[in-house]
């Protein structure tokens, strides 16, 4: 069994990227790095620079094969904007923000304009994780609402099972799910309140959110009265 | 105090008070477990004597085991989520959560006096809990932890009448403002450590102030970012004492009469051997703190992003006497080079990237650690984040410095090979092994083939844990590892060729580790599960990240991320839905 699996690895290996582009099979892991980079700058010309990480990409992976390749046949000649691989380099995410904050406070600045992200936390309710955003890969409410629908979708359709893997790419049923009445938007600002997302400008959204949650409709009315209970236990 | 008959006197044994008062002097942790397998009595005189306990994996055994087995247990050491969890590899709800330990703790009327918890979901409620059910509570040590606010610090400043110890490191806790400090009774006189350097919010100046002066045992404080300048000031002037501090926002006018008031306080802590913070600073504002430069033996500046390579230099210049340097790459490899000429006793070097995000820009490269090796010849524990790395360099290292316990190097571009030869650095890395003959900890990275593994299994006979990222050709890599390094006690793997070859070679070898992580690599479902059913001992856990269940997905998949640990009690009963456990 073992020597099967080694032999036909390089074939069977889930790659992201177009499968026969063959490297020799010598230090495959070499590639592998540089691969999933690429491919991350392939995805991110196809949707708009949101920075998607790299474990949501292996998500798209796992699920629907084929569709990687309709994924990567995108224009290869795009400018490669920072890639990020997921947990490299090696550093706490809270060093990783405490070093962003300062440098963008200091005002430097480098060729592709600066790092200064902030992960905040996304949580949906209904979902069995929470996950987590660089608001600064986002230019738009637009923007942050195509990529929490993409990290999202397995949960917005039914219950997982084949269906959800039909319906995975369909982005409009997504979207329409995510803005329809059946799911709110919603952020803790600076001051600790709980507030829908898109009402203030973009810029101002993205100094004060200090985390998301995306709530069921029924749920958000039910918001008023925790706020109550909030304001009473600090007395 | 003993439990246990009193024994009558015989030629061959000591009475129990005796055997427990001789155990006293024995601290280790492995030392006493050793003790309490000699025989029946020493077991039981150590169990009911045992009072410090270290969990390196707090799902090795249950909550009720543990106080079945040391009812006597004072101080605790827990950690919870594996390693890579810092790095964003785990998903939020993992597990790790202290609240069943501490339930079960109270509920067992433990005397609960000092905790210490790394990477564990750390809830209000239990800090709560905790506070209300242990009288003689007086050490909180935090260490990357999250899940609790300010209010959970709140209960702890209100109801631990004894607190000696509130120590938060780089945890994510929600901020709700400075109220807590003001949670601290007026009759809390017993502080001697407190840290809240990771705290983003406001803090309430006043209380702090009002702490800080009724406790005259306090030897450690280090401030948040919303401490001022001025506050620090005024807080030195009543804490002359102090050993270790940690700064606030230091930013101020050179010339004003708070930057001369604060330099008056400092030059009156002549205790302070350890510094840090920074983490808003006015480089000017520096030679305020030189006249405490030359005592220092631990400095941290790895978050003073706003300090250039000639101010920091320019610092380090008057540190003669440090042991430990925590730094950022910025200071570059001629700074380094005055590290190397400054700092003879240096033991502890850190480097930090400044530029976690841009694999192009780490301003250190090898020439700046081969420089420290040369200068520093008391080196044994490196974190080094750099631009590349030659194998020259690292054998040059391995000459100069034989005595490295710690060594991790991390290449930010983590497949980048030897850019003089072109070569990977199995060499470089061959020749750490050999030289360092206590190595206990190696952080890989660069362009690396099985010919490294080959060299660590040979000869890294000390290694205890082992960080591996895009690293090594085919599973003969692994083998050499788990077949060579006899104390290896945990294994990190990420986006390596290894597979279940490698993983099932020898099964009962995860028995003598604590645990191990694979993730994007070659291992497939199908191993996992053979290895979870030939080996009950061990927990077998998938996190499975896409949306297919465990029953429609092949065994012949590769599973994206494998964590294993030894457990007594298999299963836990806390883990989410995306975590299976085969």
């Amino acid at each position: 069994m073992e020597v099967g699996l080694k032999m036909g690895f390089e074939e069977t290996e889930l790659r992201l990227g177009l499968p026969g582009g063959g490297d020799g099979g010598e230090v495959v892991r070499k590639r592998g790095f540089s691969e999933t980079v690429d491919l991350k700058l392939k995805l991110s010309s196809k949707h708009g620079g949101s920075g998607i990480d790299l474990s949501e990409e292996k998500k798209m992976t796992g699920l629907n094969k084929e569709k990687n390749l309709l994924l990567s046949a995108t224009d290869p000649a795009k400018p490669p904007a920072k890639a990020q691989v997921v947990g490299w380099p090696p550093v706490r995410s809270f060093r990783k923000n405490i070093l962003a904050a300062a440098t963008q406070k200091s005002g430097s600045s480098d060729e592709s304009g600066g790092e200064k992200a902030a992960f905040l936390k996304v949580s949906m309710d209904g979902a069995p994780y929470l996950r987590k955003v660089d608001l600064r890969m986002y230019t738009s409410y637009h923007q942050l609402s195509d990529a929490l629908a993409k990290m999202f979708s397995s949960f917005t359709i039914g219950n997982c099972g084949s269906q959800g893997v039909k319906d995975f790419m369909n982005e409009s049923k997504l979207m329409d799910l995510l803005n329809g009445s059946d799911y709110v938007p919603t952020y803790e600002d600076k001051d600790g309140d709980w507030m829908l997302v898109g009402d203030v400008p973009w810029e101002m959204f993205v100094e004060s959110c200090k985390r998301l949650r995306i709530m069921k409709g029924t749920e958000a009315i039910g918001l008023a009265p925790k706020a109550v209970e909030k304001c009473k236990k600090r007395g | 105090m003993f439990w246990g008959s009193r024994k009558t006197i015989d030629m061959n044994y000591f009475p129990d008070e005796v055997l427990e008062h001789v155990f006293d002097f024995i601290t280790s942790h492995k030392d006493r477990n050793s003790v309490s397998l000699v025989c029946k009595s020493w077991y039981k005189i150590e169990k009911y004597s045992r009072q410090r306990v270290f969990l390196g994996n707090c799902y090795s055994i249950s909550p009720e085991r543990l106080i079945a087995r040391f009812p006597g247990l004072k101080s605790l050491i827990l950690k919870g989520k594996p390693h890579f969890a810092d790095f964003n590899l785990v998903p939020d709800d993992w597990g790790g959560f202290l609240y069943p330990w501490i339930k079960a703790m109270a509920k067992s009327r433990i005397g609960l006096e000092e905790l210490r918890l790394k990477r564990m979901v750390v809830s209000d409620e239990s800090l709560e809990l905790l506070s209300e059910s242990f009288p003689n509570f007086k050490s909180l040590v935090l260490v990357s932890c999250e899940g609790f606010t300010t209010d959970g610090l709140a209960a702890i400043a209100a109801n631990c009448r004894f607190l000696r110890e509130l120590d938060l490191q780089e945890n994510e806790v929600e901020d709700h403002r400075g109220y807590w400090l003001s949670c601290f009774p007026g009759s809390c006189t017993s502080l001697v450590s407190l840290n809240f350097a990771c705290l983003k919010g406001e803090i309430n100046l006043a209380s702090l102030e009002r702490l800080v002066a009724r406790s005259p045992n306090l030897k450690s404080l280090r401030l948040n970012r919303a401490v001022p300048f001025d506050t620090l000031q005024r807080l030195l002037i009543r804490a002359p004492q102090l050993v270790d501090l940690g700064t606030g926002s230091y930013i101020h006018d050179p010339s004003s009469e708070a930057y001369n008031k604060l330099k008056a306080a400092i030059q009156n802590c002549n205790s302070i051997r350890s510094l840090s913070g920074f983490l808003e600073v006015a480089p000017c504002c520096m030679p305020a703190i030189y006249p405490i430069c030359e005592n220092l033996t631990f400095l941290n500046l790895s978050y003073a992003a706003g300090l250039q390579s000639n101010e920091l230099t320019r610092l380090i210049h008057h540190c003669r006497k440090l042991q430990r340097l925590w730094i950022l790459d910025c200071i570059g490899d001629k700074g380094l080079g005055v590290v190397a000429s400054t700092c003879k006793e240096l033991q502890e070097l850190r480097v930090f990237p400044s530029d976690p995000f841009d694999a192009g820009n780490a301003a250190v490269t090898e020439e700046g650690l081969v420089l420290v090796s040369e200068g520093c010849p008391k080196l044994n524990s490196l974190l080094y984040f750099c631009q590349q790395m030659t194998n020259a360099a690292l054998i040059t290292v391995a000459k100069n410095c034989t005595n490295f316990i710690r060594f991790r190097l991390c290449i930010l571009d983590p497949i980048k090979p030897d850019p003089v030869t072109n070569q990977p650095l199995d060499e470089g890395f061959g020749a750490i092994v050999r030289s360092c003959k206590g190595l206990k900890r190696l952080s890989l990275s660069g362009l690396l083939t099985d010919q490294v593994f080959y060299y660590i299994g040979m000869y890294a006979k000390k290694l205890e844990m082992l960080s591996i990222a895009f690293a090594g050709n085919s599973d003969k890599g692994m083998l050499y590892v788990l077949n060579g390094c006899k104390k290896l006690r945990k294994l990190e793997i990420r986006d390596c060729p290894f597979g279940d070859t490698a993983l099932l070679e020898d099964m009962g070898k995860y028995e003598t580790m604590r645990s191990l992580w694979m993730s994007t690599c070659e291992v497939t479902l199908g191993a996992c599960k053979v290895l979870a059913k030939k080996m009950p001992s061990l927990n077998v856990e998938i996190i499975n990240e896409s949306e297919q269940t465990e029953f429609n997905l092949d065994d012949r998949q590769k599973v994206d991320k494998m964590y294993l640990y030894r457990t007594l009690v298999g299963h836990r009963k806390d883990a989410p839905e995306f975590v299976w456990l085969l």
